[in-house]
């Protein structure tokens, strides 16, 4: 009875994670352009396991069960359909015999295949002729197993809206006759630059967007690192820069528990209770941060991922080296162009050279005003230098910018104290 | 104590539900099916698959099939016991297909009177 009490309890995602793999291998097997079988072979795979397990026998792998069916499901395919003539895929000569079809089946769901899979979907998912919203949707649907409302839940968008832009990718793969093949050894690191930016994205959606539910956020997190670890742990993919991504991920998640309070409104890094940082997490980073930090190139990551180490590893929010992170923002914003890393700069400066001059700063960005963070932050600062009248302003301003529950009421929650 | 069937028709089948709501989904009925056990009244019970054949007449004509609308078909069945119908009514309210718009037929076993 003991026995089968640990047997009725399943590794949490386990469905959507399994899912998300034999996904990645159908679709080696089928052929991009056939995505749509393997995933609804997949579909019906998970639907067996529901149907068969919940009567209360979960079998004792039930990874192998779920391989064992699809695997099934997948030959009875191929031999009905002729399908198997058709298929262009880098193992499609292996599927046209008998003498090899089961065989070459069972080896694409070993643990190695597995992974190789799953990295050609990535590469095939960040296509060049994707925008980045597309890439996005794809490697949820394909590779981390959510369904297409999941995903409109997760952006704030609608499952009508992910069904229709999954639809349309599905006929451009189609059209283009796109393949899970590797990039040729001369666009590995250019391809890898674009599998790196999506998982930054979504990493970026799942940390800092304002949906309202804590879960989802983590999920997108989550899977991001899951995705990235994959690409560290192949010598194709394991460049120094998918290492520092890798270590800014680790330390912001370390933050997950201490950023937000019972209400899921956002605690500022000042304010945050450092023991509720995940030290694990913390050391996760600065190992990845050894292995980024090798070859001549420097990536915009391992400025921010360096960033993002010197505030992990400061003992509290006075003792944080803010010249070090202010000299880092530099750099970055002299490469990057991007405001809201100068917005962040300004922020880092007021720390270095006092809330006037950050001010200064601030007002000379014009390209943010109607940000509704920029104006947060003005207010903020005004606060600090004792202006409640300015303070008020911008955070009345700031209201007009959001639309989120919680920072609606984080804003109103500060003009209180103007 | 009686002997009832429970017959389940339609459910996740007949839903587009996602890996990670179908385990959520699957974990309530092992619940479940864990609390009609703990309660000692669980005969028995097996999932059927999703067609099989279909022996009729007096020719005994065999056909494949049955071929019904996901939410027509039967999943699977359960006898439990129960003080009469309208406990086993009860007791079945607690199952987690209504969750996904499913349907559950509770008929009493016919009892062989000598």
């Amino acid at each position: 009875m003991e026995n089968k009490q640990q047997v009725n309890e399943l590794v949490g995602h386990l469905f959507r994670h399994e899912a998300g793999k034999m996904v990645a291998v159908l679709t080696r097997v089928f052929g991009f352009k056939n995505i749509e079988q393997a995933e609804d072979v997949v579909h019906d795979t998970m639907l067996k396991a529901l149907e068969t397990w919940k009567f209360g026998k979960i079998p004792e792998n039930p990874q192998a069960w779920l391989y064992s069916s699809a695997k099934n499901k997948a030959i009875d395919i191929l031999r009905r359909q002729q399908l198997k003539y058709k298929i262009e895929s880098d193992i499609s000569y292996l599927l046209k015999s008998e003498y090899t079809l089961a065989p070459a089946l069972n080896e694409m769901f070993t643990e190695n295949e597995i992974k190789d899979s799953q990295l050609r979907m990535m590469f095939a998912c960040c296509h060049q002729s994707f925008s980045p919203e597309v890439q996005i949707t794809l490697i949820l649907k394909t590779l981390c197993g959510l369904s297409a409302k999941e995903i409109g839940n997760a952006f704030l968008s609608n499952e009508d809206a992910v069904t229709k832009r999954l639809y349309r990718t599905k006929e451009k793969i189609r059209g283009e006759n796109l393949t899970l093949d590797y990039p040729g050894a001369d666009a590995m690191s250019q391809r890898t630059e674009a599998v790196l930016k999506a998982l930054y994205l979504m990493f970026n959606e799942g940390y800092n967007s304002s949906h309202p539910e804590k879960l989802i956020r983590e999920d997108l997190c989550e899977e991001a690192i899951r995705l990235c670890i994959l690409l560290s742990e192949n010598t194709k993919t394991d460049f120094p820069q998918t290492n520092a991504l890798l270590a800014m991920m680790c330390y912001h998640v370390s933050r997950f528990d201490a950023r937000l309070d019972d209400k899921g409104m956002i605690i500022l890094l000042k304010d945050q209770d450092r023991n509720k940082w995940n030290r694990f997490l913390i050391e996760k980073g600065n190992e990845y941060m050894q292995l980024a930090a090798t070859g001549a190139m420097i990536h915009d990551f391992h400025i921010e991922a360096a960033i993002a180490s010197v505030h992990a590893n400061a003992g509290s929010y006075e003792e944080t080296d803010w010249k070090l992170i202010l000299e880092m923002y530099n750099s970055l914003f002299e490469r990057t162009a991007n405001p809201m890393v100068d917005l962040n700069r300004c922020l880092v400066l007021g720390e270095v050279e006092g809330v006037e001059k950050a001010i200064t700063e601030l007002l000379k960005m014009k390209s943010l005003s109607e940000n509704c963070y920029y104006n947060t932050t003005l207010a903020e600062l005004y606060l600090k230098s004792g202006n409640k009248i300015k303070a008020k302003e911008y955070l009345g301003k700031a209201l007009t910018l959001t639309a989120s529950i919680a920072e609606i009421e984080l804003i109103r929650k500060k003009i209180k104290q103007c | 104590m009686e002997k009832f069937m429970y017959l389940f028709r339609g459910g996740a089948q007949s839903q587009a539900l996602s890996p990670e709501n179908m385990q959520a989904h699957m974990q309530k009925w092992v619940g479940w099916m864990k609390s009609l056990g703990e309660k000692g009244i669980m005969v028995a019970g097996e999932p059927l698959q999703q067609t099989g054949m279909q022996v009729s007449g007096n020719k005994k004509v065999v056909t494949d099939g049955p071929f019904v609308e996901a939410k027509e078909m039967i999943g699977g069945y359960l006898i439990v016991t129960a003080k009469d119908i309208n406990d086993a009514v009860e007791i079945s309210k607690d199952c987690p297909i209504f969750e996904v718009d499913g349907k559950l037929e509770v008929r009493p076993v016919q009892k062989m009177e000598m």
